[in-house]
């Protein structure tokens, strides 16, 4: 193939990992943001949406976007609902301590993984995209659900900015996430805040898992990727910035799939994660983040 | 042991037992019925402790469900038939996590703690080459069924075998000349990064030439890849097969993204079954697979010239005629590999029988017992098909199945011979100390 | 860490050197074998602790130290032939140096940066032992033979595949990481590096240099991570890329935060406590994860601080 349709197919590639990461990180960004905590689980977080949307999409009969659409809306709030358990069970008795939280997220990673392991199995299972479509070019064919899963991500984009930048929430949350302390004065309920920012954070990882299960299976192991880029993503962009989150994303996305045009796949993720990294050094705040005050 | 003495006895009574076993079993593959074969005085000695290190959690937690299962099925059939030398054989399973480091803590467990007579079952290769290393410090013997060239390699010491399943490299050599000769002439690889597919990739060439077939390209895709079609243009235009040998979870997202690609227009495809273990060939998106060719070890689907050990196997292991668990038709076995786990407790049960194995004392003669067997005969105890052992480097060569997907199905349309897999071997662990 | 009279911490960590030794001829041949396991993990997590518990700098990349040392003594061994001695100094020194180049690039940054950047550090090298599987055996890894892991010392030779020998050894290395931190926390570095944790910026004004004090924390650090892969490697036999995988890094995070974070006997806890609660919760079920992490969960609930850190907060408060 020639180098332009080559090119063309990374850039689709590198843009649908940038739509699903840019959702997931989104999440991981929220609750670090706001919250100042590390959540180890936020990647199990994304595997359980994968593996309920499997679950919804089976128990379902008729055509398969019927499935897709109920686990669409029923497994990121039953994983908002866990989330939200989570948190109140152990997080806030835990005061939010950054080292506790990790140790904590990191039980809550294994106890979910084992459950997914006992009650779905160890097999990757896929789950019936809602349309089956291909969009023939020239040089090759592409998959018209991959398109719409970027068109979904930038849409679910959107209205979380309005959100966080246009609603009383967003304001609320905004402020505690800006002063813990004044918000607590000023009368905000930091808890309740902190348990709807966690729950919410962990419901976009879900969405952006029953986005993607249609092109890769649900798997119990799935989550860790999602949780690492989704890190090196939040931080990249700078924390908090709604902005550079998704910036970063794409580079990340496009930087994957692009530079493995030019070298060896392995050779590939070697020298971006290298360049990705050289640029944290020289620019510890990220490409957005203001310096800390 | 605590009855040494009274065992010797024991064991010369079941010798004659084994002799009329084995005419029984020739004859009719009968042997596997529950209670045909039933000795009292078998009872009478402690179990053999068989420790069976299995994927139960990680990334090897399908293949692991089903090694158990067939496992549990051999070790069933043999107790059945009055077990090794008239004793019982016991399972004792622990989890390795399908981590290396694991592995050897539980080869360890298993010779300290359990005090296990063998360590057997391991799939994955990393966790056997982790796991090797304790098997011969402790003086174990550690049967893997793991199809890996690592064993044959003579890379790892005296007390590793591999007797049940054929190694990658004598597969790959011997799907070589039906390739060239039905697929095509001009190959490209896709394989994963890492040890699994750098077997393919180290072999398969020369392998081809040998035949006046050629590789054009190799394409290594890295093992946390999670999408392929940016790797699709790489793919020569003029390429007539795509062999392809990718594993893990991702295996269904990179034939959908192939069909996505190619449309009705592709190229020949030849792939190792490994990639589709445990998944159902009829999920969706994979209809692109049909008319496709697979390597299988031992086919996933009942085929009509089955033999009877072949049916008997799959009876007692419970997998119906289109490979999945009887009763459950989503739950699809690893039917290509597991089989090698049943083989492999009949060749140890072989060794163990000729060694006169009282106890772990006899752990070196058990060794020498195993590197002494020449050949195993097509039947109850080994259904996938005949095999050579050679004992130098512990390693079997049989038979493999080339399967073509047709109407939601495998179908075997080549098996290839024994001798087409041989290879000169690279080493000799005879001459390591025991 | 108040008035401690040196005598009495000496007293205790020798004590628990003492009990270690004494271990090796009572516990049962499996136990014998799993604290040579956990006492050459444990002088990794010491090492993560140096950094992480004293100067407070979370790093995700340890398992580049680790590996360092573990495929510098293996790969030494593997392929030159090297003895055991030199493979280990040579583990050691490939630590150190990495420590070096990653310590001055990523101590520029601080905080969550500084996680990110030593995890995404740690993922190249990671990514080059697969690249360069030609000498690194890759994710299989390789086996270094029995034969290869003899200590000749003029007449007389060690056999580390020997049970006792490996305690020995596995011991003889953990006191002297332990004894080695003790004194570096007690000594004004030490003192430094918790000040530098305490406020940075203050001790900078009072005229300390805290790059250089915290850039030869990460060396050290660094060093006595590689050197227990390194002894690992020549313990056990094995070397392999999943050493070096992102899991590697969150270990001894885990097990300095079970034992308590800036104690000196927390990293021994909490990975004897892992390696225990794992290996008996999976004798009795398949689902042990689930036990795991919700051991981890109640521990963290009702021991915040790890478990010595608790210890020390509620009841000994001159523990070092």
């Amino acid at each position: 193939m020639h180098f332009g349709p080559h090119l063309l197919l990374a850039a689709l590639e590198g843009l649908v990992t940038s739509a699903v990461l840019a959702l997931t990180a989104l999440g991981l960004s929220l609750v670090f943001g706001v919250m100042r905590i590390v959540n180890v689980a936020h990647g199990e977080f994304f595997m359980l949406g994968a593996v309920l949307a499997w679950a919804i999409s089976t128990a379902i009969s008729g055509h398969p976007a019927i499935g897709f659409v109920a686990a669409l809306v029923i497994a990121p709030l039953l994983v908002g609902l866990v989330a939200f358990l989570a948190e109140w069970l152990v997080l806030r008795r835990l005061n939010y301590n950054p080292e506790g939280t990790i140790v904590a997220t990191i039980g809550m990673l294994y106890i979910i993984q084992q459950l997914a392991l006992t009650f779905y199995g160890p097999e990757a299972r896929p789950v019936e995209p809602p349309f089956n479509y291909r969009i023939l070019l020239p040089w090759f064919g592409y998959s018209g659900y991959k398109l719409s899963v970027i068109a979904a991500s930038a849409v679910l984009l959107v209205i979380t900015w309005l959100v966080l930048t246009r609603t009383k929430i967003g304001l609320i949350m905004r402020a505690t996430q800006y002063d813990r302390e004044t918000a607590q004065a000023f009368g905000i309920p930091v808890e309740r805040v902190y348990a709807g920012v966690f729950a919410i954070g962990a419901m976009l990882a879900a969405i952006a898992a029953v986005l993607i299960v249609p092109i890769s299976q649900a798997h119990y192991l799935m989550g860790q990727d999602p949780l690492l880029l989704s890190f090196i993503v939040v931080i990249i962009g700078g924390l908090g910035s709604l902005r550079g989150t998704v910036v970063a994303a794409i580079l990340i996305g496009l930087s994957d799939g692009i530079v493995s045009v030019f070298f060896s796949p392995t050779l590939a993720k070697i020298i971006a994660t290298l360049v990705v990294a050289m640029v944290l050094v020289f620019r510890p705040q990220g490409l957005f983040g203001t310096t800390p005050r | 042991m605590a009855d040494k003495n009274g065992f010797f006895d024991l064991s010369k009574s079941t010798l004659s037992r084994r002799t009329a076993l084995r005419g029984i079993a020739a004859g009719a593959g009968l042997a596997l019925a529950p209670g045909f074969v039933r000795y009292s005085q078998a009872q009478s000695s402690a179990p053999i402790k068989i420790g069976f290190q299995s994927h139960r959690t990680g990334i090897g937690a399908a293949y692991g469900r089903w090694y158990e299962k067939t496992s549990a099925a051999a070790v069933k059939a043999i107790n059945d038939a009055g077990g090794i030398g008239g004793r019982k054989v016991e399972l004792v399973i622990e989890d390795d996590g399908t981590d290396p480091a694991r592995g050897a803590e539980v080869v360890g467990k298993f010779a300290k703690q359990h005090k296990t007579d063998i360590v057997f079952g391991t799939l994955f290769s990393h966790v056997v080459i982790g796991s090797a290393p304790a098997a011969g410090e402790n003086k174990i013997p550690y049967f893997v069924v793991s199809e890996g060239h690592h064993v044959a390699s003579t890379k790892l010491n005296r007390y590793v075998f591999q007797p049940g399943i054929t190694d990658v490299k004598s597969q790959i050599q011997s799907m070589a000349p039906w390739i060239a000769a039905n697929a095509g002439k001009k190959v490209t690889q896709i394989f994963p990064d890492f040890a699994f597919g750098y077997d393919h990739r180290d072999y398969l060439p020369a392998a081809l030439k040998a035949q006046g077939a050629e590789v054009i390209a190799q394409i290594a895709i890295p093992p946390t890849e999670s999408s392929f079609t940016k790797y699709f243009p790489q793919i020569p235009a003029e390429t007539e097969v795509i062999y392809h040998v990718m594993v893990g979870p991702a295996v269904l997202t990179f034939v959908k993204e192939l069909g996505e690609f190619y449309g009705s227009q592709r190229p020949q495809l030849f792939g190792f079954i490994d990639s589709l273990e445990a998944v159902d060939i009829n999920s969706p998106g994979l209809e692109f697979l049909d008319g496709s060719h697979f390597w299988e070890g031992s086919p996933r689907y009942a085929q009509p010239d089955d033999s009877a050990a072949q049916k008997a196997y799959r009876a007692a292991v419970g997998i119906d005629d289109n490979g999945a668990a009887v009763g459950d038709p989503k739950d699809v076995s690893t039917a290509a590999h597991m089989f090698g786990c049943w083989e492999t407790l009949y060749v140890v049960k072989k060794a163990m029988e000729d060694a006169g194995y009282k106890g772990p004392e006899d752990r070196a003669k058990l060794v020498e017992a195993t590197e002494a067997l020449k050949e195993f005969a097509e039947g109850p105890e080994h259904p996938q098909g005949p095999k050579t052992f050679n004992g130098k480097i512990h390693q079997c060569f049989g038979i493999q199945n080339i399967s073509k997907v047709e109407g939601g199905k495998l179908k075997v349309v080549h098996k290839t011979k024994i001798e087409d897999g041989l290879y000169e071997p690279e080493g000799d662990y005879t001459t390591q100390a025991l | 860490m108040k008035d401690a009279s040196p005598a009495k911490t000496y007293a205790l960590h020798l004590g628990v050197i003492a009990l270690l030794f004494a271990l090796n001829f009572v516990l049962p041949d499996y136990h014998q074998g799993l604290f040579a396991r956990i006492m050459a993990l444990a002088v990794f997590a010491m090492g993560y602790n140096l950094l992480f518990g004293y100067v407070g700098l979370l790093s995700l990349g340890h398992a580049m130290f680790f590996s360092a040392g573990l495929y510098g003594a293996g790969l030494t061994v593997y392929h030159l032939g090297w003895g055991v001695p030199e493979a280990f100094v040579a583990g050691v020194a490939c630590g150190a140096l990495f420590a070096l180049a990653i310590g001055l690039l990523a101590l520029r940054t601080s905080g969550v940066a500084f996680m990110i950047v030593t995890m995404m550090f740690a993922q190249v090298f990671y990514l080059l032992i697969l690249y360069f599987a030609a000498w690194t055996g890759g994710d299989q890894g390789l086996v270094i033979q029995q034969s290869s892991r003899i200590i000749t010392i003029g007449g007389a030779s060690l056999d580390l595949t020997n049970p006792t020998v490996r305690y020995m050894s596995a011991l003889a290395l953990f006191s002297v990481v332990l004894l080695i931190t003790l004194a570096v926390v007690r000594s004004r570095f030490g003192r430094v590096l918790v000040a530098i944790r305490e406020n940075e910026e203050r001790t900078k004004m009072l005229g300390y240099d805290t790059v250089a004090n915290k850039l030869a924390a990460v060396i050290a650090s660094g060093a006595i991570c590689a050197a227990s892969g390194a002894a690992y490697a020549l313990l056990f036999g094995y070397i392999g890329s999943s050493f070096a995988s992102v899991q590697y890094s969150i270990l001894p995070l885990l097990w300095v935060l079970l034992g308590g974070a800036a104690t000196i006997l927390g990293p021994l806890i909490g990975t004897l406590f892992m390696y225990y609660v794992t290996d008996i919760t999976s004798g009795f079920t398949s689902a042990y994860l689930l036990i795991v992490g919700v051991a981890l969960i109640l521990l963290v609930l009702f021991f915040p601080k790890g478990v010595l850190g608790s210890v020390r907060q509620r009841w000994l408060g001159w523990l070092p």
